[in-house]
């Protein structure tokens, strides 16, 4: 079964130039997987050297973030869109008086996440 | 590629920049992409969710990103990449900025030093995330000819 995957325009250049390509899957781990299989340079960009989804990319399964449903494991079915969604960050060094966040945007992606499921 | 802004428009930025003060701004570039060059036509302020650490990060929230995208897309244009300010620190990317850019995006980097603006840089980041690469910026004044700045 295939789903349909919209890949954002950054990401085009790895992807054939599409904005959007159908790719085989039951979860969404699944599809990204078939995904970067097929455009082995997306990889890098979709996921950390652990292995890992960098914590900058979200995936929408249509319009529901995956991390408030079943995350990787959440099911899709032929009818459904998934969109990658960049959040975007940065910013300035470390110096007096601006402390980072231990942990950085991960934790706090995941408190952002928890708060807005209360 | 090069990437053209009006003067009115950067000095938009400034604004905001100055405003956010010693906080970071960040907002979006709208434009469309014409002959390989990126044409600014608007920018897009939005709301730095990093209530945690806002003088030396920003965040963007993937709805916001959504919201912007949709504004963009009803007005027929492109996100074209992004801007934001470093309090007291040059118009140079952190590693942090680069650890979490995404590729073919415009990074507009502004500085403000001690509420003044300062710099204004552009930035791409490179195919294989390892760097930053300084992207050529021409400023124009309606009706009058190009300056040419860079992130170098």
């Amino acid at each position: 079964m295939s789903v349909k995957v919209i890949i954002p325009a950054p990401l085009r250049q790895y992807a054939g130039k599409s904005d959007s390509v159908l790719v085989d899957g039951q979860t969404v781990d699944e599809v990204l997987q078939n995904l970067t299989e097929r455009y082995g340079d997306l990889r890098k960009h979709l996921y950390s050297d652990e292995g890992k989804l960098r914590s900058f990319v979200n995936i929408y399964r249509n319009d529901e973030d995956i991390r408030y449903l079943d995350k990787g494991s959440t099911a899709v079915k032929e009818t459904d869109v998934l969109s990658i969604v960049p959040s975007i960050a940065g910013g300035g060094p470390v110096g007096p008086g601006a402390p980072a966040m231990a942990g950085g945007l991960s934790l706090l992606m995941k408190a952002y996440c928890e708060r807005k499921m209360r | 590629m090069a990437f053209e802004l009006q003067r009115k428009e950067l000095e938009r930025i400034e604004k905001e920049g100055v405003a956010s003060y010693p906080e970071e701004c960040c907002g979006m570039l709208l434009g469309k992409e014409q002959d390989g060059r990126k044409v600014l036509s608007d920018i897009l302020p939005l709301n730095n969710a990093r209530e945690d650490s806002p003088r030396n990060r920003f965040l963007i929230l993937p709805e916001d990103f959504v919201r912007g995208e949709r504004e963009a897309r009803a007005r027929g244009l492109d996100i074209l990449g992004f801007y934001h300010s470093h309090p007291d620190h040059p118009a140079r990317p952190s590693d942090y900025d680069r650890e979490h850019a995404w590729p073919w995006y415009t990074y507009l980097i502004l500085a403000v030093e001690k509420g003044q603006p300062r710099d204004m840089t552009g930035w791409l980041l490179s195919d294989e995330r390892a760097s930053f690469l300084p992207e050529e910026m021409t400023i124009s004044d309606e009706g009058t000819k190009f300056e040419a700045r860079s992130g170098t």
